[in-house]
Formats: C-alpha cells, sequence, structure tokens
C-alpha cells in the first residue's frame, strides 16, 4: 500500500521556524556511509528522512511531529541532533 | 525576570497542571512555563480521561471541563487479516453519574485545566522553551534556563512534567537516552462525522461513548495495539508499537494506521469521515523497571518523564496528574515545615508514590514487558488461531462438530507444541497475576 503522508500532515497546523531546523544529521557521511538500514527513513512518522538514490539521507524536519522517535532508534550512531524548537514554534496541535 | 519563585514547573501537561495547581491552591509562588503557543498545543494522547485522578485535584471538574463522551462500553477485538473474535462490556451501570471515564480532546482540555492553573494563581508562561536546568556550585538544582533574553529564572525547586523525551533530564544526566525497547510510537488520527451518524453507528445517545481496543494482525507482528475512541463529533483512530520493532521492520507508522482503518471490520465505522489531524506520539512503555530516579537536590520527575505509564491498561494521564499532585504535595509540607528542597527531604515523594496505586500497579506487570517481548505469538500465531477456530465453528458445510473441534486443536498442535501452548498459558498467567 501506497500512502502519502504530505496528504495527512497537509491537515495539521505548523509555525515553521525558517532556517532553523530543530533536529539536524550530525554527519551525513555516517547515513551514507556506514548505517546499513537508515531506519529513520521508515520509522519517522512525518516521513521527514528520505533516502536519495545516491545514498544519501535527507531530512526536511518541517512537517516534524516532535514524536522523538528519530532520535532513540538511531541509537547504533547516536546522529541525530534533536531539540525542542523555539517556544511557539513548530507542530501546533488542533486537536492533539 | 529576577524574581525567584518558589517553584518551576516545566510543561503543562496532566502531570505538570496538576502540580502548578495543587501547589498554586496551596498559596505557593508558582511559575510554570509551557513550549506550545497555549497548553495542550504540544500535547497528544488517545484520549481517555481518568475521573479519579482528577477528582482528587479538582472535585467539581465536571462543572466545566471540555469532556466528549462518557465511556458506556469497552471492546476488545482480536484481529486476524479479515476478521476479528470480540467480547464487549456495556453496562448501564456506567451510565449513572459521576462518571468513570470520558473521552477528550487534549487540545481543548489542556488548556481548560491551564485556565485553572491561572485562577489558582500560578504564572503561566507560554511560547518558551526551558533550554537547561541551572546548577549551584554543589550541583544543586535552582532555576531553569530558557530561549528568551535574560532567561534565567531561579526557584526552590523545579518539576520536570516535561514530557516522554525529557531532554532536561538527559542534559543534566538524570536519566540515560530513552531505550527503543522501552518506548512505543503510536500514530493517531482524528475523523468528525456528523453526531448522529456516530451515535447510530455505535449503538449509543447523545452524550455516550464507546472504546475499541484492536490487538492481533494490524500490528504486524508488532508488539503494540490499536485504538478507536468515539468523541462527540469525531473518532480518534490509531496503532502504537514499541519502537525496537519498528526498527527491525519496513512498513512506516502512516501504512500501518492506513491499512488498519482498512481491515474490513474498521472500514465501516470510518466510513464518510472528514480527516482533520495527523498526530504522532511516544509512550513510555517500559514499566516499573525503566522507571529512572524521580527526585534529588532541588528537582522531582512527573508524568511522562518518569515513564509513570501502565501500558496493560492503557492509563497513562491519571498515573501524571498523580505523581504531579504527590510530588506538589511534597513540595508543599516542606515548605510549611521550613524544610529545604534536599534529596533526603524529597525522598518522601518517592514513598508517596510507592505507597500509591501508581507504583503498585506498575510494579505488579513488571516482567509483562519482557514476555510479550520474547514472544511474539501472542501478537500473530494467537490471533490468527482464535480467528481461524471461530471461523471453522461458525461455517456450516455439512462437518460434524467433533471434527471441526479435532480439527481446531490440530491447527493449534501444528502452529505451536503442547509444550509451548502450556508455556505461553503460564507466561500470560506469571504476566498478568
Amino acid at each position: 500500500m501506497i500512502v502519502k503522508v504530505e496528504e495527512k500532515l497537509f491537515q495539521n497546523r505548523y509555525r515553521v521556524d525558517s532556517d532553523r531546523p530543530h533536529v539536524k544529521i550530525v554527519k551525513p557521511d555516517v547515513c551514507e556511509y556506514e548505517c546499513q538500514t537508515r531506519q529513520c527513513t521508515v520509522c519517522c512518522p512525518a516521513g521527514c528522512y528520505t533516502l536519495e538514490g545516491n545514498g544519501k539521507v535527507v531530512l526536511i524536519a518541517d512537517g516534524c511531529l516532535e514524536c522523538g522517535t528519530c532520535r532513540i532508534i538511531c541509537d547504533d550512531y547516536r546522529n541525530v541532533d534533536w531539540e525542542y524548537p523555539r517556544g511557539g514554534y513548530g507542530i501546533l496541535f488542533k486537536f492533539g | 525576570m529576577s524574581e525567584k519563585f518558589d517553584v518551576i514547573v516545566v510543561g503543562a501537561g496532566p502531570s505538570g497542571n496538576a502540580a502548578a495547581y495543587t501547589m498554586a491552591k496551596a498559596g505557593l509562588n508558582v511559575l510554570q512555563l509551557e513550549r506550545g503557543e497555549s497548553a495542550g498545543s504540544k500535547n497528544v494522547q488517545g484520549a481517555i480521561l481518568y475521573a479519579d485522578a482528577l477528582e482528587k485535584i479538582i472535585p467539581d471538574f465536571r462543572d466545566d471541563a471540555p469532556l466528549e463522551r462518557h465511556i458506556i462500553e469497552q471492546r476488545m477485538w482480536v484481529l486476524d487479516d479479515d476478521s476479528f473474535v470480540g467480547t464487549h462490556y456495556r453496562s448501564d451501570a456506567f451510565n449513572k453519574e459521576p462518571f468513570n471515564r470520558y473521552t477528550i480532546i487534549r487540545a481543548q482540555f489542556d488548556k481548560w485545566f491551564s485556565g485553572k492553573v491561572q485562577e489558582a494563581g500560578a504564572l503561566v508562561i507560554c511560547e518558551t522553551t526551558v533550554t537547561d536546568l541551572l546548577r549551584d556550585e554543589g550541583n544543586r538544582v535552582v532555576g531553569v534556563q530558557v530561549d528568551r533574553d535574560g532567561g534565567s529564572i531561579y526557584a526552590d525547586v523545579v518539576i520536570l512534567a516535561d514530557g516522554v523525551n525529557s531532554l532536561l533530564a538527559k542534559k543534566a544526566e538524570f536519566h540515560p537516552e530513552l531505550e527503543p525497547k522501552n518506548v512505543a510510537l503510536a500514530v493517531k488520527e482524528i475523523h468528525f462525522l456528523p453526531q448522529e451518524v456516530l451515535q447510530e453507528r455505535f449503538n449509543i445517545g447523545e452524550e455516550e461513548g464507546v472504546v475499541i481496543e484492536l490487538f492481533g494482525k494490524i500490528t504486524q507482528g508488532m508488539m503494540g495495539t490499536g485504538f478507536l475512541y468515539t468523541n462527540k463529533e469525531s473518532i480518534a483512530v490509531g496503532v502504537g508499537c514499541m519502537l525496537s520493532d519498528f526498527k527491525e521492520q519496513k512498513t512506516t507508522p502512516y501504512a500501518l494506521l492506513e491499512e488498519m482503518k482498512n481491515h474490513p471490520s474498521i472500514k465501516p465505522l470510518l466510513a464518510g469521515g472528514e480527516m482533520k489531524e495527523y498526530t504522532a506520539h511516544l509512550i513510555p512503555e517500559g514499566g516499573y523497571k525503566a522507571i529512572p530516579k524521580i527526585y534529588g537536590d532541588g528537582w522531582m520527575i512527573v508524568g511522562d518523564s518518569g515513564m509513570f505509564v501502565n501500558a496493560v491498561h492503557r492509563e497513562g494521564s491519571n498515573l501524571a496528574m498523580t505523581t504531579g499532585r504527590i510530588a506538589a504535595e511534597t513540595v508543599i509540607d516542606l515548605i510549611k515545615a521550613g524544610k529545604p528542597m534536599s534529596a533526603a527531604n524529597l525522598e518522601v515523594y518517592r514513598s508517596k508514590l510507592d505507597d500509591s496505586f501508581v507504583m503498585k500497579d506498575l510494579k505488579k506487570y513488571q516482567e509483562m514487558p519482557e514476555i510479550f517481548h520474547e514472544n511474539r505469538q501472542f501478537f500473530t500465531t494467537y490471533p490468527e488461531l482464535v480467528n481461524r477456530s471461530a471461523h471453522t465453528m461458525l461455517h456450516v458445510d455439512g462437518v460434524d462438530k467433533k471434527t471441526k473441534e479435532r480439527e481446531i486443536f490440530s491447527s493449534f498442535r501444528q502452529k505451536r507444541s503442547l509444550f509451548g501452548l502450556m508455556g505461553d498459558a503460564y507466561k500470560l498467567w506469571r504476566a498478568f497475576r
């Protein structure tokens, strides 16, 4: 089943902190050359991580639901730098 | 802000609000900091509110709290690919006031609770992220650092109600990073339907609600459960599995949810609804053995941040409110007695929790996470066998019932040895006793 997460995220409300992503990949090389599974590209419920054809993992955190999954599952490499967004920014749940 | 507070509460979820309310009500000088634009805007839950824990804090909460429906029926379904075997418990006793539990919408409920905290006299500041704890030379927590200009704020004690991720507790090295085996990832959608349609579909009246717990094939072999809750004019539908399991497979959380929604037993319940929000949240499900240290010099941890979730009974917000209230009462007593907020004095918080249902329940189920982690058959083989047995018995085809019984028994034996079956029964007994 092909599910487009973008269509789900479209229903959500965000205040994006432009140019200040609160989640970053520490060393992109680790994702590209060392990590075999790249489970962030599977497990992120907002589909923020995509695996490019050249083996690079690209992170666009605009749709982030601030759950923390990517940080916790990256326990072999600890390659995710995860902070909360600045106060008032990020996902703003209408219902929660 | 140079003023010093009696206490700073980080976070405005159920645990933080319970703590801040209780202390403000007792006349303490309370500051509560919340990173969302308002209380609730960062919070996610199913959501079921258990009345008891809130009654102990705000006895007349029913007068004005935004409650959706009180629950009169609980369904538990064990699902195979295109069927389910279920038990339903419905009782008119659940229609007698005071009601025992309600569905709620957290963004609205938390805002209401936060209003009560402010009425009680606490200073609540939103859109403010706490970035660090401040310590003195003796390593005692003396305040917090926030992401605003001149952001050092001081207090006698800091209560961390900052939720499952609790970056603060990690930075301060109060506890290590969460392990994938101790947290579940849940994704959820809210679908809106006309009230009359919803009530007819679930066979319920004006204020009445139904919860459905889902178990089996829908989690695709992972340790987890699904749920469906009726709100006033919407349905919350979601599924959660352990991160350690998500890590080992290739289905995305949103595909898992989509497939569950398309199960032939679930799809008709959602038909015609309009999806208005998609959320995700972690649930700390490590249980008793995963509870970190929850107090120290000048600090305490309450709610999800302290792993206070009873995964077996799907209880969390009531544990959150109870830990928040008990932490608050500990602070109130120490202030009255003129004693410092040292680890030695705050130890009372832990011992009071040990005597409460919070720790007693978590302790009772302490073996549960491990048993389920190690025995996948409870999520795969058994749901399948139970459904296929029901089908065999109920499908009328000229085969006599004795032969059908033999067929069912041998299907169990094929999937699981007699020894395995008995062992599983023992494991379940050990987990639940």
